[in-house]
């Protein structure tokens, strides 16, 4: 079984750390059971599922480290392990930036695991796959889908006395829907930690409708338009740029946030003022593990208030050496929205495009996080607060940090990739050229 | 690992650096981490290898699977992690253990498991494989039509590497990437990143038509990024380096004259001069710090194998994935404008009549090399687009019934043994022109053009029409010469439009291969390994955009 108890895991890296005879000593362990379902032209392609289970062990002297890892569990291979580490650490080169590993840490409890998605099964994945085939097939429509779902745990501990554990399990589902003369494509997209909250066939419903409603797409010119960007569209955006707020980077003048002549923009108003996004690991709807990866807490943060820049992310050499507190970049962050739904959002437009989802997301300047990517499986013309007609894909060449000083409104917030986003309605979004794609 | 995973560990995500070349978002192996010792031994027995596979054939066979395919893989990576005056990191992974597919009812299941060292545990790896496909047949509407394929017995197959990347001391891998880090400082460079990534890929394939495959795969890419920091402006550039990544030992560091191209910067073919090109880099940051920024327009481009590789990866390796063309990938990388009645029709205009692009897995050094496919399928070359008109696919097994094929394109692909293989791009690449004619030559005769070096940033819509590339340097041609460096250029066009408007091709002394580490597909993602060749080719009229902004 590859998902331990919390007291397991502390059993075999109390055994680790007692074989060691470094100056300090970290180890991590992992295991997790993944399945998954695929299934393309209304019927299922790939399934499969696998377990994993690993011991990576971290030997320092000084400032040389090693690492090894292992997935035998017996005392002699542990040993061995530790033995092969310590030799490692002796073998590398110092590195200056070293820290030393940190003691015994608090971490808040959340509540990551459902048992329902531990006991997903096959039989279980192939009717998910059905439901969502079903209603497809029925309509003369097209599935494309996935589902996956992994159940695990992760626990580290340290010679120093540091020890975390989470155990968390995890469902992800996309569904594509194609018309059959493939002139109209609708998407949809859900994760959640426990599956009793996934309904593929709700899901796919909507995808099916905006297959349905996407077909003959009319074309408009290219240029600046009002748009609302659904959570699936607007995610990635914010979250390249939820990435790119590391404080070395704006400290050594390569970053959104560097200053001209010096210097950071932590403090400053970067955005519209009702911006706001922090992070929870305690937040029902996306929790989190209490610890980062390196034994760091994790805990409530907010990084822009009101459109001011709050706090940057540290490794803990660079928070040492500019002496401030070493915050982690978060798993996930919550965008606070409004209390309009889409709908409502769209009832106030008087002009503007309705974007399902972007594609093929790439940096083109990261001094301006200017990304190119393009619309893609259900994008709308809105007139006098109604969709009027299906549209055909755009390319855009935008910054989330321009698009987050367009604001015009949010709607409320849903679970998208493991963070909480609004949907957005944003003016002047720039789109630069057409695609024939569907 | 994911392409993301990859640009954090290797610290090229930080400040924005655009890793070089990877489309999609990919997946190699990603493994434990392990000791350079660990690395050079460990290796399982072929005999014992073929105990294993055979236990899992018989049980598959036995709960009445029709087709059965065993993959021992045993996948070793090694990064070698620097910045500036510092080695970040050194990582060896290693990822052991066995994948089965099966056929049964009709319908595909596969179930793998780590560290399987028993009979009895690939028995059971098939037996569950088994159970899966009955569980999935349920739902099937088309059993699989799988092509014939004879078995090969046993056989092997090694990368013909001169010295493997894996028995280099780890010291002169770090005193090599430090070296040329110093190098960069030294010639203007405020910040440099440097890695290293070699893969070992150790494969063993028996199936139930009677082949046990043993094959050795190697793999390098050294890797740097330059950034250049203007204190006054604030502003700062990016070169990053011109090398490729190839099927090829630690033999590919060491240069000989023949390997380099000269010009108006040093390229390089099958051998790579690190500390001249990180030199060149850093000079070349700085000088993009005052170059003219691009205006927007028509210009005719003049596309290095560097950067021409990426294009015809995203426009023409992908659409011609008989997957896509299909609807497999409709959820996730998409679908193809290359659609089957544009194949039968057999006039379809994918290009002008200077565009030969052919597939293959046999060029030896490129990434794509192997003796047999991951479903037992010795590897060939063919044609796909010939004078221009689109004349065929890539497919595998259970596609080459699809366009009347005898027998499958071998490129199928699994990135560990832990997921389940499907058809993978092969090395696509554009045939060198036929006529003798240098870059010089080519160069000459553009009145307004620009010559683009390098890959940048890419990106494509998911049926392959639309697409936008930078680069890393941009010259701007005026009657015939180059009159200087360029920046903020980015090009616009449609995949039909621009193959139709491709002119000229440099021949074959020109030709060099191009590739990555991380093309993604599938779900989950998967990771494969793909190179490109071309000569210097020339597309006219193509709209280029200024992609400077104000923040």
């Amino acid at each position: 079984m590859a998902t331990l108890t919390k007291e397991e895991a502390k059993k075999i890296i109390d055994k680790v750390l007692a074989f060691s005879k470094a100056d300090e000593m970290s180890v991590a362990l992992n295991g997790s059971r993944t399945g998954n379902i695929r299934y393309a032209r209304n019927s299922v392609s790939t399934s499969g599922e696998s377990t994993d289970l690993s011991l990576a062990i971290t030997a320092v002297y000084g400032k040389r480290s090693g690492t090894a890892t292992i997935n035998e569990f017996d005392d002699k291979s542990l040993e061995k392990t530790v033995r092969r580490a310590e030799e490692i650490a002796r073998l590398a080169p110092e590195n200056p930036e070293y820290m030393p590993m940190l003691g015994p840490q608090t971490y808040i409890d959340t509540k990551t695991f459902a048992e329902s998605t531990a006991n997903i099964d096959p039989d279980f994945r192939a009717k998910a796959a059905f439901d969502s085939i079903e209603p497809c097939s029925k309509k003369n429509l097209t599935a494309a889908g996935y589902m996956e779902d992994s159940s695990g745990f992760s626990a580290i501990g340290n010679s120093k006395g540091l020890f975390a554990y989470n155990k968390s399990t995890s469902v992800d589902f996309s569904i594509t829907v194609r018309t059959a003369d493939g002139l109209g494509s609708g998407y949809a997209i859900r994760d959640f930690n426990d599956v009793s909250k996934l309904s593929t066939k709700q899901a796919t419903e909507i995808a099916m409708q905006k297959a349905l409603a996407s077909s003959s797409a009319k074309a408009l010119e290219p240029g600046k338009y009002t748009v609302i960007l659904e959570p699936a569209a607007s995610i990635d955006l914010l979250q390249n740029m939820m990435r790119s707020m590391d404080a070395r980077n704006a400290d050594e003048g390569r970053s959104f946030l560097s200053k001209k002549g010096g210097g950071i923009r932590l403090g400053e108003k970067l955005f519209d003022e009702r911006v706001n996004i922090y992070s929870d690991p305690t937040n029902l709807e996306i929790p989190k593990a209490g610890f980062s990866g390196d034994g760091r807490p994790q805990e409530k943060i907010s990084w822009i208030e009101n459109g001011v820049v709050k706090n940057l992310t540290y490794s803990r050499f660079w928070a040492d050496k500019k002496g401030v507190k070493a915050t982690p970049p978060p798993s996930g962050f919550i965008m606070a929205g409004g209390t309009e739904s889409l709908a409502d959002l769209i009832k106030s437009t008087e002009k503007g495009i309705l974007v399902t989802r972007f594609w093929y997301i790439r940096a083109v300047d990261p001094q301006t996080l200017l990304y190119t990517g393009l619309t893609r499986d259900g994008t709308f013309y809105i007139e006098k607060g109604q969709i009027k007609f299906p549209i055909k894909n755009f390319r855009f060449n935008e910054s989330p940090i321009i698009m987050l000083n367009n604001l015009e409104a949010m709607g409320v917030p849903s679970r998208i990739g493991g963070s909480l986003v609004p949907p957005l309605k944003i003016r002047d979004f720039t789109f630069s050229s057409l695609s024939d794609a569907v | 690992m994911k392409r993301r995973d990859f640009i954090q560990l290797s610290g090229l995500g930080f400040g924005g650096l655009m890793l070089p070349n990877m489309p999609v978002n990919g997946i190699p192996v990603f493994g434990n981490a392990v000791s350079q010792e660990a690395m050079l031994d460990g290796a399982v027995d072929v005999a014992v290898k073929k105990r294993l596979a055979d236990a899992a054939l018989n049980a598959a066979k036995a709960k009445g699977a029709t087709y059965t395919d065993v993959r021992i893989g045993r996948y070793l990576n090694q990064f070698v992690i620097t910045r500036e005056d510092k080695v970040q990191n050194i990582v060896n992974t290693e990822s052991y253990g066995v994948g089965v597919r099966v056929i049964a009812n009709g319908c595909w299941g596969f179930a793998a498991v780590v560290d399987a060292k028993s009979e009895a545990d690939t028995a059971k790896a098939a037996e569950q494989a088994v159970a899966i496909a009955k569980a999935n047949a349920k739902l099937m509407t088309q059993p699989v039509i799988l092509a014939p394929q004879n078995g090969y017995g046993e056989v092997s197959w090694k990368a013909p590497i001169q010295r493997n990347a894996f028995e280099v001391p780890i010291k002169e891998k770090v005193d090599l990437l430090l070296g040329v880090n110093d190098a960069a400082l030294k010639n203007g460079a405020n910040y440099v990143n440097s890695v290293l990534f070699m893969v070992n890929e150790q494969k063993y394939f028996a199936s139930s038509d009677g082949s046990y495959i043993d094959q050795d795969i190697h793999r390098i890419w050294p890797i740097a990024a330059v950034t250049a920091i203007d204190p006054k402006t604030g502003k700062f550039e990016t070169r990053q380096a011109l090398s490729a990544p190839v099927g090829m030992g630690y033999e590919y560091l060491q240069t000989n004259p023949a390997d380099k191209v000269s010009g108006i910067t040093t390229r390089y073919n099958k051998g790579y001069d690190m500390l001249e090109d990180v030199t060149a880099a850093a000079k070349q940051a700085k000088e993009k710090l005052t170059a003219k920024s691009v205006e927007a327009g028509k210009y005719d481009l003049v596309l290095d194998p560097s950067h021409l590789w990426l294009t015809i990866h995203e426009s023409v390796g992908h659409p011609l994935e008989l997957d896509r063309v299909l609807g497999y990938e409709a959820n996730f990388a998409g679908t193809s404008f290359a659609t089957l009645d544009k194949w039968q029709s057999k006039n379809f205009n994918y290009g002008s009549k200077e565009v030969n692009l052919f597939a293959d897995k046999t060029q030896v050094g490129s990434l794509g090399a192997v003796g047999w496919d991951d479903e037992g399928v010795k590897t060939k070359k063919w044609d796909l687009v010939k004078e221009g008109t689109l004349v065929n696919y890539q497919a595998i097994r259970d596609q080459a019934h699809i366009i009347g094929e005898k027998e499958s394109h071998g490129c199928c692909y699994a990135d560990s043994w832990s997921s389940v293989q499907f058809q993978r791009m092969a090395n696509v690449s554009l045939a060198a022109g036929k006529t003798p004619l240098s870059v010089a030559e080519m160069i000459k005769d553009v009145k307004k053009g620009i010559y683009i070096i390098g890959d940048g940033s890419f990106s494509i819509d998911q049926q392959r029409y639309n697409f936008q590339f930078g680069g890393q340097l941009f010259y701007e041609i005026k009657d015939g010469q180059i009159a200087g460096m360029l920046k903020d250029v980015a090009y616009q066009s449609n995949t039909q439009e621009f193959w139709n408007s491709c002119v000229k091709v440099c021949d074959e002394r020109d030709y060099r291969l191009g590739g990555s580490f991380f093309d993604g597909k599938g779900q989950p993602s998967q990771s494969s390994a793909v190179s490109h060749g071309s000569s210097t080719a020339r597309f006219n009229g193509v709209n280029v955009i200024n992609t400077a902004r104000k923040v």
